[in-house]
């Protein structure tokens, strides 16, 4: 019987086939603890009486969902994680360098193949070079740091396969959201996500990422891609023969086969307050907005920004908007800042925010109150998530957001 | 006996507790916000052997720990769900929260019924039946029944 990319993945790791279903213990190639989590991840760690972590270089703390910090209490999480870091000799912290989940991949530690845990549930986003990848809690995390390894069900896959070219104001966002919308916000939970096919052959690292970092939005465990020449060149490594086996057999047995043409698919937005509440941008054109955000770790990357450049260049936003564009890393910031992409976006009234989670987790400028709209990249639109349970989140591609930007109103990018 | 308190499909965890409070220090801090957007009275109407039992998915979100936390500290006993999101699930077990499966219970029970649940025995009564669970996978079990993570490491040990 063959196998699906995530049971290849875990079955190179624990040394045999797996089989969905089954239960196996897995060693922890990357762990990644975010700035809110460090407090707790600390004291568990603490509390579980470990005396050493199980590998320094192995463990990667980030700061970015209070930076900079806006609360009183905030910087007492980046003090907790120096003191761990200094006393366990970790040399992998990011204090100011963008997003988690960017910096895991950008940054050059996963890699095609390897096994990470996140304290943070868009972990699922390194499925994006061919790594599985997935989020866990505080105290589990602990436990990893202390003994290198974890428990995991092996699940069983659904595959996407997405064949064609995309029209030209659709994005890997629309894709994902159409996906999302498809599946239901519980209709992949245990499952893994594996995005085939040539439309996503022909998709950047970036676009990819966009997919992968929002399959938990179905319940998936995690969202995989075959890594191809692309993903090594992103890595900076070479595309060995062990890296072309990491793809599913052709006789793999999947839950599940979703099959969509690139053709078909079309501007879409995901309304108030659920994920899978999926609806073509057509049918809400016109809705007023007060906000748009252009950031995460979803889309805030350098070709979300070029998308919206292009659309915005020589433009002006709407009078009454609030256009706040959030760069997901340093590196992207400083790219960005050096093709001119950022010029543009500030000559068209952007606020341009320090890389970081910003606006996504409803801690940073750009927080909203009762009734006010916001279109936004991000990846979640429940309920008080960018402000008051009665803020309403839209979520939609770059494209969708640029083009809403510059008229005031929802509006699909032409 | 404790009382129960349905919630509806999806319940995610911003919902359960929204990502301001996960600045406070303690879990006990940020306890009196469960579930503050959809029920603001929940948190000092509940008390400890109360249930929390929710239809499909409840849990969905993100990987904060201190959702299943924040209902511990509160006193719930368990939550019984028709399904749980994978994270959450595995962060109750992880800190000794019961969180059982159930298909039926949520048809069938109303805010503020009373209910029992013999968890050794995987059943629940309420309205004078009687109703049986989705035991728990083996490793699961493990853990719950040692109290959590942390107690089942120290075992190891």
């Amino acid at each position: 019987m063959g196998h699906t990319l995530v049971e290849k993945v875990i079955g190179n790791k624990v040394g045999r086939e797996v089989t969905p279903g089954e239960i196996v213990t897995v060693d922890v190639d990357w762990c990644m603890v975010d700035d809110i989590m460090v407090p707790f991840c600390v004291s568990k760690f603490e509390e579980m009486g470990f005396k050493k972590v199980y590998d320094p270089d192995k463990i990667v703390l980030i700061y970015d969902h209070f930076l900079p910090a806006s609360q009183v209490d905030d910087s007492r999480h980046f003090r907790v994680g120096n003191e761990f870091a200094a006393k366990y000799g970790l040399k992998n912290v990011h204090r100011t360098d963008g997003v988690c989940h960017q910096l895991m991949t950008e940054a050059g530690y996963v890699k095609p193949g390897d096994i990470a845990f996140g304290t943070d549930s868009h972990t699922v986003t390194y499925g994006c070079v061919g790594a599985f990848s997935t989020g866990i809690g505080y105290t589990e995390m602990a436990g990893i740091l202390g003994t290198g390894q974890l428990w995991i069900k092996v699940p069983e896959t659904i595959k996407v396969q997405v064949d064609g070219k995309l029209p030209a104001n659709v994005t890997s966002k629309d894709v994902i959201l159409r996906v999302l919308g498809d599946l239901t916000a519980s209709g992949a939970t245990y499952q893994s996500l594996e995005f085939v096919g040539s439309t996503i052959d022909d998709m950047s690292i970036s676009s990819r990422m966009a997919m992968s970092n929002m399959a938990v939005e179905c319940g998936a465990k995690n969202g995989i891609f075959v890594p191809d020449e692309k993903t090594c060149e992103y890595c900076g490594i070479e595309y060995t023969d062990e890296i072309r086996a990491l793809r599913p057999d052709e006789d793999a047995v999947y839950a599940r086969v979703m099959k969509y043409r690139a053709e078909d698919m079309v501007p879409v937005l995901a309304c108030p307050s659920q994920v899978d509440n999926i609806k073509d941008v057509s049918e809400l054109e016109g809705k007023q907005v007060d906000e748009v955000f252009l950031g995460s770790c979803t889309n805030g990357r350098l070709e979300d920004l070029h998308v919206a450049a292009e659309i915005m260049k020589g433009k002006k936003k709407a009078p009454f908007v609030q256009f706040i564009v959030t760069p997901a890393s340093r590196k992207i910031y400083k790219e960005a800042l050096d093709d001119g992409t950022l010029q543009i976006l500030s000559d068209a009234g952007a606020i341009i925010t320090t890389p970081g989670c910003g606006l996504c987790c409803g801690r940073a400028g750009g927080i909203l109150t009762d009734y006010e709209v916001v279109v936004a990249t991000n990846n979640r639109n429940f309920l008080g998530r960018m402000g008051t349970s009665k803020v309403q989140i839209y979520l939609a591609s770059p494209a969708t957001a640029a083009a809403t930007a510059l008229t005031g109103v929802i509006t699909a990018a032409k | 006996m404790g009382r129960i308190f349905k919630f509806n499909k999806d319940v995610d965890t911003d919902q359960i507790i929204a990502s301001q409070y996960l600045l406070f220090p303690t879990v006990d801090e940020m306890k009196t916000h469960t579930f503050e957007s959809l029920n603001d009275t929940f948190a000092s109407d509940v008390k400890p052997g109360d249930f929390v039992v929710a239809d499909e998915n409840f849990g969905c979100g993100s990987s904060r720990e201190q959702a299943p936390s924040v209902l511990k500290a509160l006193g719930v006993k368990a939550v019984v769900a028709k399904s749980f999101a994978r994270i959450f699930y595995r962060n109750s077990i992880n800190i000794g929260m019961p969180v059982i499966v159930s298909k039926e219970l949520y048809d069938v029970v109303k805010e503020g019924d009373e209910m029992e649940m013999d968890l050794e025995n995987g059943t629940i009564t309420t309205g004078g039946k009687t109703y049986t669970c989705t035991k728990l996978p083996a490793k699961m079990q493990e853990i719950l029944d040692q109290g959590g993570l942390i107690a089942s490491l120290n075992r190891e040990d």
